[in-house]
């Protein structure tokens, strides 16, 4: 199987007053699992039907292996799409529907049916062939979708949000099925979807997508811990944001001085900082990265903050728990809380974390 | 219930069941189907049968080549003067078939304007309005916009990823219309076309004004209006048309059903603009289609101005006297027609409400034969319904009415309430579906009973329906005919509809007036076609369905 390498130059596509997507530019490698990531209405669905041909682009151009493919038609461009709603000919059978595009290609007619059956038991649908996809089960459907389209050999695969209409049980057994299905398979394949979870597992990449433009892309590890700005960091995961300026830079360690008059030590490890003083900058904890200790405890971390426990959600493998300190609330995920002592809502405690785990987002 | 239940089976079951049972009886009342073979030994009711299938099976054919491509142009492309076919295209529906049967007789009649135009440069002439031809054609034209109408929204109704997803897998074109989009489209427009089957075979003006009796509506007609109220014919007749309707109804309702299955998640397929060559093909086709099913309207609208109109190519005299004659000399016509259409519809207003309510909020024994004996007058043509009446209600001096119910225009009243019940009930039952119970059940968890439930809740919500149903009840009774020609006691006791067959039949009383009642017909069901859209907004062809 080809697999294509996709490039994206300054993409715009505009409705009305409202720009979908914004100068868009990405380079998508041969074999990649990539990702756009992005709230609802964000413009992705409409990006990766730019790539398919359904959109044709204001401005910009896209590439297939280096070639412009603008003016080529939907039916020409050869990239396997799945839709959200996984798109099932109601009128055809699942045999047929798997078919249809061998069809379209004069494929033989054995030949047809090898393959098809081929392609129903890569995604274990074997012996479903005559049934209505009707009949079939929302995980089964979304299977037929995705044998449709890779038995066509596509230069790249398509996926628009194709779990989210799976309970979420199925969603994460599906999940590592696509994932092993496409390493396997070394497929180019584009991914949509607005689960920040979902495109952190599978992701070989990602674009985090913010009104129709890319705000950051990276490796999904890149995107949760090093997040370059205030959007990525609230939509990836959870997050304590802190505005402050620079007090003190040097020795590996900078101090800030939150607004709400809280110090806090963040490692010198972000290329990013000049590590002038007075400096304005937005820091990150991640609430997993933050333990809670009684007021007189001590532990080898820089960072100490005290505050109250104004609320706690036990969630069975970790405790969410939210301190009132300086003013505003703090999240903390205690992990693992077997055996542990529970704090009580009004408690004196003292949140604690180290420097390298604070991230400088700007 | 009780009350409603048994309203419904005096006034809808009661009378086919007698029809059914003079047909399938003999003298000493035993069960027999000779009345039946008899019918068939017929040669002439062989012919009526099979002409009024014939006649069903071309309109339809016919229409949907009238049809197809226009719901396809108008969903699907995009082109100046779009929204102008839209309009024009559901105008055939405002003008009643029989009254469009008068005036295309003036055009395209023996002697008629584009006859008289042939005769004079050809030395020739073409038959259009003569016997069956001239019945399918009047029909085709009335009713391709249901076809078109149908087609149109279950075109609209396909998902566009179906299409899209075919176009990723290489497939475009006509090769993708045959694949995809034709055979998505199918059951909704088979399910339109079935109904339509229904109308045409139901109609009984037609082919009354064009003087063409060998269709089943006809001849039901003829038997009991000149043989008698006792011949058996006329009966197996109805049951024939009751038979062929209800097969036709069951059959478009099982492929509604099919059609549900591939509705919008997204929004409809985008239109696209057309060019050139193309272009110019598609608004040829619209141009010649509007402008032919247009012809009925401009000759109703001459002859209701002209003083004599007849073997010349346009009036030769104009003049308002035909107005005045309506309006003023003998105002009933319009008078009747206000009077019994706004009662009906009032009518069934009030019980498609309690009927829906019934069937949706309550859990009472029986609620199912409701909702059948409810539905079953889409399924009864009005010369039915109008025979049925007449057995159940000559001769029997009703409770209360002091006279048989047949000899007062209650009778047209009940007739009109029945004949439109469906759409009531089906507008409010949709209406009230939408009402979810936690609306209601929040109102009474605050504090209110349930009858300040459903007046300050319920009510409020519902209202938008029920507008739209009585408004269609209103448009469509008000040009009713097959059971108006048949129930209409007195000659002032007459409605509209009914007026325009008498002055047509009658060249003493003046056909010029007759157009002008015709014309008034249409300005009312304009006004209510406009008022539904207005209630309805967009969905405003939903209204033509069933
Ligand atoms: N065909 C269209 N016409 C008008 N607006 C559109 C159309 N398609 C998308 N949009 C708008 O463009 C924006 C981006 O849409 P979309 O790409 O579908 O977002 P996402 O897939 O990220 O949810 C949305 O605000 C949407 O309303
Ligand atoms: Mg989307």
């Amino acid at each position: 199987m080809p697999a294509a390498e996709i490039r994206l130059e300054k993409i715009s596509k505009r409705y009305g007053d409202l720009w979908a997507v914004r100068e868009i530019t990405l380079h998508i490698k041969r074999g990649e699992f990539y990702t756009f990531l992005g709230p609802s209405g964000c413009g992705k669905s409409t990006l990766l039907r730019t790539i398919a041909g359904f959109v044709s682009p204001d401005e910009g151009t896209v590439y297939l292996d280096g070639a412009p493919v603008n003016h080529i038609p939907p039916w020409e461009r050869d990239v396997g799409m799945v839709f959200q709603n996984y798109a099932l000919w109601p009128h055809l059978s699942v045999f047929e529907n798997v078919a249809f595009g061998l069809r379209e290609r004069k494929i033989p007619r054995d030949e047809i049916q090898r393959q098809v059956q081929q392609a129903l038991e890569q995604v274990g649908l074997q012996g479903t062939e005559r049934r209505r996809p009707s009949q079939l089960s929302g995980g089964q459907q979304q299977r037929v979708a995705l044998a449709r389209t890779l038995v066509i050999q596509p230069r790249a695969l398509l996926l628009d949000e194709p779990l989210s209409n799976l309970d979420a049980k199925l969603r994460a057994e599906m999940r590592i099925e696509l994932l092993k299905l496409q390493r396997d398979l070394g497929i180019t394949t584009i991914y949509v979807t607005h689960d920040q979870e979902e495109a952190l597992a599978l992701s070989t990449r990602i674009a985090v997508m913010e009104s129709g433009r890319v705000v950051q892309e990276g490796e999904p590890r890149e995107i949760y811990e090093q997040p370059r700005e205030k959007f990525v960091a609230e939509f990836v995961g959870k997050s304590n944001l802190f505005i402050g300026t620079v007090a003190r830079a040097g020795d590996g360690i900078i101090e800030v001085k939150t607004e709400e008059g809280l110090t806090i030590r963040a490692a010198f490890s972000s290329p990013l900082l000049p590590g002038a003083a007075g400096k304005k900058v937005l820091l990150n904890i991640r609430p997993e990265a933050i333990d809670l200790l009684a007021p007189g405890e001590e532990a080898a971390r820089l960072n100490r903050i005290a505050g109250k426990v104004a609320a706690l959600a036990y969630q069975g493998s970790f405790v969410e728990y939210e301190i009132e300190a300086g003013g505003r609330p703090i999240k903390a995920n205690v992990i693992n809380p077997k055996g542990k002592r529970l704090f009580q809502r009004g408690e004196e405690v003292a949140a604690v974390f180290d420097p390298k785990d604070v991230a400088l987002v700007s | 219930m009780a009350a409603l239940l048994a309203l419904l089976v005096l006034f809808i079951l009661y009378p086919v069941v007698r029809v059914l049972w003079v047909s399938l009886s003999d003298e000493e009342g035993k069960l027999t189907l000779l009345h039946f073979a008899n019918f068939f030994r017929r040669p002439l009711f062989r012919e009526a049968l099979w002409n009024s299938l014939l006649s069903g099976v071309l309109v339809v054919l016919f229409g949907s080549l009238m049809a197809v491509p226009l719901a396809y142009f108008s969903v699907r492309y995009e082109f100046r003067g779009k929204i102008l076919l839209q309009t024009l295209a559901t105008l055939p529906l405002v003008i009643p078939p029989f009254v469009g049967a008068v005036a295309l007789q003036l055009i395209l009649g023996r002697s008629g304007m584009v006859n008289l135009l042939l005769m004079r440069w050809f030395d020739w002439s073409v038959p259009f309005m003569e016997g069956l031809t001239g019945v399918v054609l009047v029909q085709t034209l009335h009713f391709f916009p249901f076809i078109m109408l149908n087609t149109a929204v279950s075109l609209s109704n396909i998902d566009p990823s179906m299409e899209e997803m075919a176009q990723n897998m290489g497939c475009r074109g006509l090769r993708l219309f045959g694949r995809i989009t034709l055979p998505l489209m199918l059951p909704g427009y088979i399910a339109g076309s079935l109904l339509t089957f229904i109308r045409v075979i139901d109609d009984l003006g037609t082919p009354l004004m064009l003087n063409y009796k060998n269709l089943l509506a006809p001849q039901a007609y003829l038997r009991i209006t000149t043989i008698g109220i006792d011949d058996v014919d006329g009966y197996v007749i109805c049951v024939i048309l009751v038979i062929l309707s209800l097969v036709s109804l069951a059959a478009a309702r099982k492929y509604l059903g099919l059609a549900e299955y591939a509705t919008v998640q997204r929004g409809a397929v985008a239109a696209r603009p057309v060019h050139g060559r193309k272009r110019f093909l598609v608004l040829l086709f619209c141009g010649l289609v509007l402008g032919i099913s247009l012809l009925p309207h401009m000759g109703i609208f001459l002859l209701s101005f002209s003083k004599v109109w007849s073997f010349s190519i346009l009036p030769a005299t104009y003049t308002l006297d035909n107005y005045t004659e309506i309006l003023f000399r003998v105002p009933h016509f319009v008078r009747n027609t206000l009077l019994y259409t706004i009662l009906a519809a009032g009518l069934d207003v009030i019980l498609g409400a309690a009927i829906a309510f019934l069937l949706l909020r309550s859990r009472i024994w029986g609620r199912n034969l409701l909702d059948a004996i409810a539905t079953l007058p889409l399924a009864i043509p009005g010369v039915v319904l109008a025979v049925g009446y007449l057995r159940v209600f000559h001769g029997w001096d009703f409770p209360g009415a002091g006279a048989p119910l047949t000899s007062t225009w209650f009778i047209l009243v009940i007739a009109y309430t029945m004949r439109r019940l469906p759409y009531t009930v089906r507008a409010s039952y949709a209406a009230l579906q939408q009402v979810h119970v936690s609306l209601e059940e929040s109102a009474q968890n605050l504090g209110a009973n349930r009858l300040k439930t459903f007046y300050k809740v319920t009510l409020p919500l519902i209202t938008g329906g029920l507008v739209a149903g009585g408004l269609i009840a209103f448009i469509t009774s008000s040009v009713e005919l097959s059971s108006t020609i048949m129930l209409v006691p007195r000659f002032e006791l007459g409605p509209i509809s009914y007026g325009i067959y008498v002055y047509m039949q009658s060249a003493a009383l003046g056909r010029g007036a007759g157009a002008a009642l015709g014309v008034v017909a249409i300005l009312l069901v304009s006004l209510g076609t406009y008022l539904t859209h207005r209630v309805f907004g967009g969905r405003a062809g939903s209204a033509f369905r069933v």
